[in-house]
């Protein structure tokens, strides 16, 4: 029976942490495994912090993970790393996007953003650092930073067989295809 | 065909299965997405509700008239319904009826995280609960087959994880049902005489849904390794028992939980040595279960607040936690929620909170998000202000209320607010914050937008004629970017000794617009960007609370990210240096 494997992907509202968790839970289904994925709408969309849980395995019952579970955190900001970081367990990887974003709090000066934060999350567990935002720039569209995480993702948990093409076509606009797969190579290029 | 879908999803995709012909509902977060899918399914009539004691009047309406109905709210809905749904309770239904009620453990986006489960019980009507996205769609059907044998309704309980999780589900083909024929019938006109000869009914109806209780599938046992513990639970806290316990306890898993199967219950109680029960917010489950006389372990152990998962579980009942990395989170910023960039909102309330002795009584949408002293419901944000008013005037404080609502909450219910300050003539200032759409909630068409929610072109309300017919004599529209149209407004709202009406009228920045919108706004978004010679660092901007703006310690400058301005202005009228200009001039 194949354990079940549990992956947190965490970001500011907007970034688009929704649609990857899509197209890797489309994946996983097509796979054939059992899949469940958690995500909360609301208020979070309001630039708040946002974050997603991906269980996939011959059988998943709960929709969510606590502390110390997942086996990868993909944080699509520098600083969300840190927060949901106590949902990692012992041992498990993180792909974090080098782009920091401030919050309401930094921007009114209420608190300092913590410029440190990956040097922190580097500390505690095994950390690729990508400047997805930039990858994604340079392939046109820094919107498709979100894929390029995704990308990174499916490298670390060894899912390059699955079937991406299909998953994406599933997930996104035709016009927007091409430029997600390239964004998801781009991603396990950045890794490898 | 498996598909992963969510909660919401499934059951849209449960009510096109089982022929359902009427849905509606008022949006709310986590239900809002069951209209929204619904909406995909031509061959139901589908609609947004003004608000949820309309759209659960306009079921039973469907309902009475031989059609499937279905009506769906978040929890809190469920309390501005209550009272159609006590009376549907009596009378019971024609076509099959079920209101969806999504309840919000853990607050991630409501006031309150009350367990609507004892609606069920109060108003004396069967409740199904699914555990994930399959049953929830499976449940659909049966719940509209237990409604049309049984003449109840069903309140049919999600709750956050189950509406906004997604599972693999297993799709059927949809079974039309023809509308069952309208006969004049005396319980569809509850008297009072009428009424005692349904309680009867009512009371024998209960007994009857207890004995299916018992027989039903939807309630069943799962022996596991060994009898030492038997845990009882439903909805997606089974999923978290499951989770931690796997197959090494034995299971009594509920999907209709009221009446509880109580025979069920003490049967597989009298088989294990120690009865568990598992269950998010109140202790309803269990309360039954001790009436009963059946000892078991709950909220001794189960925490009452908030929404589990299957850590809290496993700690709760085997004391031990999982192993987690060592770091420092103390660095970590809070994030809350903000308006957004171009937000219409930003400009009024920057204005009105520099007014010493205002008390800004608020409710329930995106405004939420900026300053505000008082919030308790949908639409209270008027009401509220007149009661208050009229207590500062008794006091002699000098205080002035200022009621805030948005458009969609006003159609919902403050429009009777409204009325409330005319009628009973009270010196506030009511804003209406038009944005021209249901923001919070994710851009749903409402009474005011002229769209429905299929997106055919629909009346549109004007807000300002309602206040006048309502019989406001003070009535002012006017646009929230423009910061000196903001002050004034608010100085001419506040100057008179009975109730004036202000709207704040331009679209939600995240608004995909309307032809009527290109017209009335015509085409406005642009970009500003900072003159960096002329900033000296003041962060009168940033005092906006715009997320676009940025100021940097290091230079002592404001920059403006121009993937999320719109050039709505605010900043560069509060600028005192004038160096915030438009990009390209």
């Amino acid at each position: 029976m194949a354990e079940v494997k549990n992956i947190l992907l965490c970001g500011v509202g907007g970034q688009g942490t929704i649609l990857a968790s899509r197209i890797l839970s489309t994946a996983l289904l097509s796979a054939g495994y059992d899949v469940k994925m958690s995500e909360i709408h609301g208020m979070s969309q309001r630039g708040g912090s946002v974050v997603t849980q991906v269980r996939y395995g011959d059988k998943v019952y709960s929709p969510i993970i606590g502390k110390g579970s997942a086996h990868i955190l993909v944080s699509f900001e520098a600083m969300e790393a840190l927060r949901y970081l106590e949902g990692l367990a012992p041992g498990g990887h993180v792909v974090v996007n080098s782009h920091m974003m401030p919050t309401a709090t930094t921007l009114s000066g209420q608190e300092e953003y913590p410029r440190d934060a990956i040097e922190r999350v580097k500390a505690a567990a095994e950390t690729k650092v990508l400047d997805a935002t930039k990858i994604a720039t340079e392939l046109g569209n820094p919107k498709a930073m979100n894929v390029v995480l995704l990308g990174a993702l499916v490298k670390l948990m060894g899912l390059e067989k699955l079937d991406w093409d299909a998953a994406i076509k599933e997930c996104v606009k035709p016009a927007f295809v091409e430029l997600n797969l390239k964004a998801l190579e781009a991603g396990m290029a950045a890794v490898a | 065909m498996k598909q992963l879908m969510t909660g919401n999803e499934a059951v849209a995709r449960g009510a096109w299965e089982c022929g359902v012909h009427f849905a509606s509902a008022y949006p709310g977060t986590p239900s809002t997405e069951i209209l929204e899918n619904i909406a995909t399914y031509k061959e139901i009539y589908s609609e947004w509700a003004p608000n949820e004691k309309v759209a659960l009047e306009a079921a039973i309406g469907a309902s009475f008239a031989g059609g499937r109905a279905l009506a769906a709210m978040k929890h809190v809905g469920l309390n501005v319904a209550a009272d159609p749904l006590f009376t549907l309770g009596y009378t019971g239904v024609n076509g099959g009826l079920i209101v969806v009620s999504c309840d919000d453990p853990g607050l991630h986006s409501s006031q309150d995280e009350q367990d609507n489960r004892h609606y069920a019980r109060a108003a004396k009507i069967g409740m199904i609960e699914p555990s994930n996205s399959q049953e929830a769609k499976d449940m659909v059907r049966i719940a509209m087959e237990i409604s049309e044998e049984f003449d109840t309704p069903i309140l049919f309980r999600m709750t956050t994880r189950v509406c906004h999780s997604k599972s693999v589900v297993e799709l059927g083909e949809r079974e039309e049902r023809d509308i069952i024929p309208y006969v004049k019938k005396d319980k569809f006109n509850p008297v009072p005489a009428i009424s005692r000869v349904l309680h009867t009914k009512v009371e024998e109806r209960i007994r009857k849904l207890e004995e299916f209780s018992n027989k039903t599938e939807l309630n069943y046992i799962e022996w596991g390794k060994d009898l030492k513990i038997g845990i009882v639970s439903a909805s997606v806290a089974y999923q978290y028992a499951k989770e931690v316990f796997g197959d090494s306890v034995s299971y009594l898993k509920l999907g209709f939980t009221y009446p509880l199967p109580m025979a069920k219950i003490r049967e597989f109680a009298s088989q294990v040595e120690q009865l568990i029960v598992v269950e998010e917010l109140d202790p309803f489950i269990e309360d039954a279960i001790k009436a009963a006389g059946i000892p078991c372990i709950g909220k001794e152990k189960i925490p009452i607040e908030g929404e589990l998962n299957p850590d809290i579980v496993r700690k709760a009942l085997l004391g031990v936690e999982n192993e987690t990395i060592e770091f420092d989170s103390s660095v970590v910023a809070k994030r809350p929620p903000v308006l957004c960039a171009g937000c219409p909102h930003r400009g009024f309330f920057h204005e009105l909170v520099k007014l010493k002795d205002v008390i800004i009584t608020s409710d329930i949408g995106c405004y939420g998000l900026a300053p505000k002293d008082i919030a308790i419901c949908m639409g209270g944000g008027f009401s509220v202000a007149h009661g208050a008013q009229k207590v500062f005037n008794m006091a002699g404080t000098g205080k002035r209320c200022v009621g805030v609502m948005g458009d969609s909450t006003f159609f919902h219910s403050g429009m009777t607010s409204m009325l409330e300050a005319v009628y009973n003539n009270s010196n506030v200032l009511l804003v209406v914050l038009d944005n021209r759409i249901t923001g919070m909630t994710g851009h749903q068409q409402n009474p005011g937008t002229g769209r429905t929610l299929s997106e055919e072109p629909a009346n549109i309300t004007d807000v300002a004629e309602i206040a006048k017919a309502l019989g406001v004599k003070h009535v002012k529209t006017i646009n929230p970017l423009k910061l000196d149209e903001v002050k004034e407004g608010i100085k001419w709202g506040l100057g008179f000794d009975t109730p004036a009406v202000l709207i704040t009228r331009w679209p939600c920045a995240l608004k995909k617009l309307t032809e009527e919108d290109r017209k009335e706004f015509g085409d406005y978004k642009a970009v500003n960007k900072v003159e960096e010679d002329k900033c000296i660092g003041c962060k009168m901007c940033i005092k906006t609370g715009c997320p676009a703006l940025e100021y940097h310690s290091d230079t002592k400058k404001v920059t403006i990210d121009r993937n999320q301005c719109l050039g709505c202005d605010v900043c560069a009228q509060v600028c005192p240096k004038k160096a915030i200009v438009r990009e390209g001039k």
